[in-house]
């Protein structure tokens, strides 16, 4: 657009030459923003009408809609697919996993942040660079230290590997957050005698309350979508499998049967709960992911 | 409160660091070891065989330099353009709208865009695959694109995008960039809402259309941002194999054109039983992420604007 070279009095033309661009502007903004907003909602959509067609339909109508709901997709899904096991499997491991790490990443992220002591700075550097580390490169190790500790397929094995794999990027966020807490209120509470333990679960736990929420979120979500170590280290039983897993062993078996109704029904049986809890929580859970990322 | 410090920091971190060095630490030492031998992985006997498997890595054409080539891609392109499309369509939400009264608005609904980009973050990556499988499917399997090709009269690749060896590493980074953008768009919307709206007020007065105002005033400011994303879009395009593993065929197919790093590490390790083989790769890349990290670090550093 024209730079504005116009003397006082013409200023009101200067002014509307911006307002016209910005309608074009706004136009277009709308325009892209829409764009990516229907392909996001038009895939997801579209497996949603898919999961209530026939197998006939899937693969001979793809952009039509059923001729009627074909819920009996749901009922394979849930009775041979095992969808609602898989749940409850992968619920059970969350509950150990996310509070373990919590519970663990926390306690290691408070000595870290708030004493002083030879190796401090070693300890942190060490747990920092977990977060870089590929996992590609331990699983064969993990599966062996696994095995030698009869630990191989067991949900011990894999919470206790959940656990280990997310203290990294919970220790390294939790550190930082435990030091811009204020001294203030923990030397109050040492005058009024309260010891270390204390100190850290009757104050400092609670006023770490929005970074523990954040981080929380951020491990429940990566939890949950874990793929690779399940994979490995969870491979025996295909009924143990958590939900990830489930749905891929589900997926490959579709490719032998051809149930490929059933297989998109599982699929949005599992997207139901993460929408409802998304739409929901969708504040805290931006909030949460993005605050990771935030150092 | 001075005594039973030492106690107490020794009872606060010997579970996670005991933890942490057990299955994580331990099991990586391990992988550098066993990446200087010939072990297969089921047997117990194995000799030293220097650095043999790191010179046979970039002999096998098979698998591996296909693989290096495709993540290289990946590492390239995918941060690229999700930095980019992210920066795009968060600088349309906060201060594409119109001017009002000298003060420029966001879009309208910039709340719903924010929960429907966002969503393909949450979901797991097997929904993505399976979801994404099909849209990608060749006609008679009912696929979406090719459906829509067809409806429209135009040409689609008669196997699927994701059979088609033209076209499959493409759709697995649109896949990875359709999940990845909305956590960026959040992202650098937020580091977007801090920046002062007087700079942008300044800058109409001076008639600067939004394009200087993106590259003069919001990029530079957002350079730290825009870096440490950088570094995670990195690290996440060194580690993709779970989609590659999901959707395509033979796990990296067809002939190897999907073929990944991380992919080749697995198949190596679990399939062919040549446990130092995939090691050595994996050892590869490690310092590939540890080299890209430190790279940025330096390079990207510029003069930080206070603000």
């Amino acid at each position: 657009m024209a730079t504005d070279t116009s003397a006082p009095p013409e200023a009101p033309a200067a002014k509307r030459a911006p307002r016209s661009e910005g309608n074009v502007l706004n136009v277009f903004s709308q325009g892209f923003l829409w764009l990516w907003a229907l392909m996001v909602i038009v895939p997801v959509a579209w497996i949603v009408v898919t999961s209530f067609k026939t197998s006939r339909e899937i693969a001979t109508d793809p952009l039509g809609l059923p001729a009627a709901p074909h819920w009996e997709n749901y009922v394979n899904a849930w009775t041979n697919g095992n969808i609602g096991s898989f749940f409850l499997n992968t619920l059970f491991v969350m509950v150990f996993s996310v509070t373990g790490t919590m519970l663990l990443g926390s306690m290691a992220a408070y000595v870290l942040a708030r004493y002083e002591f030879v190796g401090n700075r070693l300890l942190y550097f060490g747990f920092a660079a977990g977060m870089m580390f590929p996992v590609f490169l331990a699983l064969f190790p993990l599966f062996k230290t696994l095995s030698n500790v009869s630990l191989l397929n067991t949900y011990t094995g894999l919470i206790l590997v959940y656990i280990a794999y997310s203290l990294p990027f919970t220790v390294f966020f939790l550190t930082a957050f435990f030091r811009t807490l204020p001294s203030g209120v923990a030397e109050a509470a040492v005058v009024d005698g309260a010891g270390h333990y204390r100190l850290f679960f009757q104050v400092m736990l609670p006023m770490a309350k929005p970074g523990l929420i954040a981080i929380t979120i951020f491990n429940i979500i990566g939890q949950w979508n874990q793929f690779l170590l399940p994979l490995v280290l969870l491979s025996r039983n295909p009924d143990d499998a958590v939900i990830s897993q489930g749905l891929a062993n589900l997926a490959m078996r579709q490719g032998y049967e051809g149930d490929a109704g059933a297989l998109f029904a599982g699929t949005v049986l599992a997207m139901v709960p993460i929408f409802v809890a998304y739409v929901i929580f969708q504040r805290q859970i931006q909030a949460g992911l993005t605050a990771g990322a935030i150092k | 409160m001075r005594h039973g410090r030492y106690p107490f920091i020794l009872s606060f971190l010997v579970l996670p660091v005991g933890l942490y060095a057990w299955l994580v630490i331990l099991p990586f030492a391990q992988a550098f070891q066993i990446s200087l031998t010939d072990w297969s992985g089921s047997s117990n006997s194995f000799e030293y065989i220097g650095f043999d498997n790191y010179v046979n890595l970039f002999k096998d054409e098979r698998f591996v330099l296909p693989a290096l080539r495709h993540t290289g891609i990946i590492l390239l392109v995918m941060p690229l353009v999700t930095i980019a499309l992210g920066l795009f369509f968060a600088f349309m939400l906060n201060l594409g709208g119109r001017v009002r009264r000298g003060r420029i608005e966001g879009v309208r609904g910039a709340r719903f865009h924010k929960i429907v980009f966002f969503f393909p973050q949450v979901l797991s990556v097997a929904i993505v695959g399976i979801l994404w499988k099909q849209v990608y499917a060749p006609e008679n399997f009912g696929g979406l694109i090719t459906g829509a090709l067809k409806a429209v009269g135009l040409p689609a690749p008669a196997n699927g995008f994701l059979a088609d060896t033209r076209f499959v590493l493409a759709a697995v980074i649109g896949v990875l960039v359709w999940s990845a953008v909305g956590f960026y768009l959040v992202y650098f919307s937020s580091a977007m809402a801090s920046i002062p709206r007087d700079l942008y007020e300044a800058a109409i007065i001076d008639g600067a259309g939004r394009g200087p105002m993106f590259f003069k005033i919001t990029l530079p400011l957002l350079w730290d941002s825009v870096q440490t994303a950088w570094i995670y879009l990195s690290i996440i395009a060194l580690d993709v194999f779970v989609l590659v593993y999901l959707m395509t065929p033979e796990q990296g197919g067809p002939d190897a054109s999907s073929e990944v790093v991380g992919g080749v590490i697995w198949k190596y390790a679990f399939k062919h039983g040549e446990q130092a083989f995939a090691s050595a790769i994996g050892v590869v890349l490690f310092f590939a992420a540890l080299s890209l990290a430190v790279v940025s670090l330096r390079v990207g550093r510029r003069e930080r604007i206070e603000f």
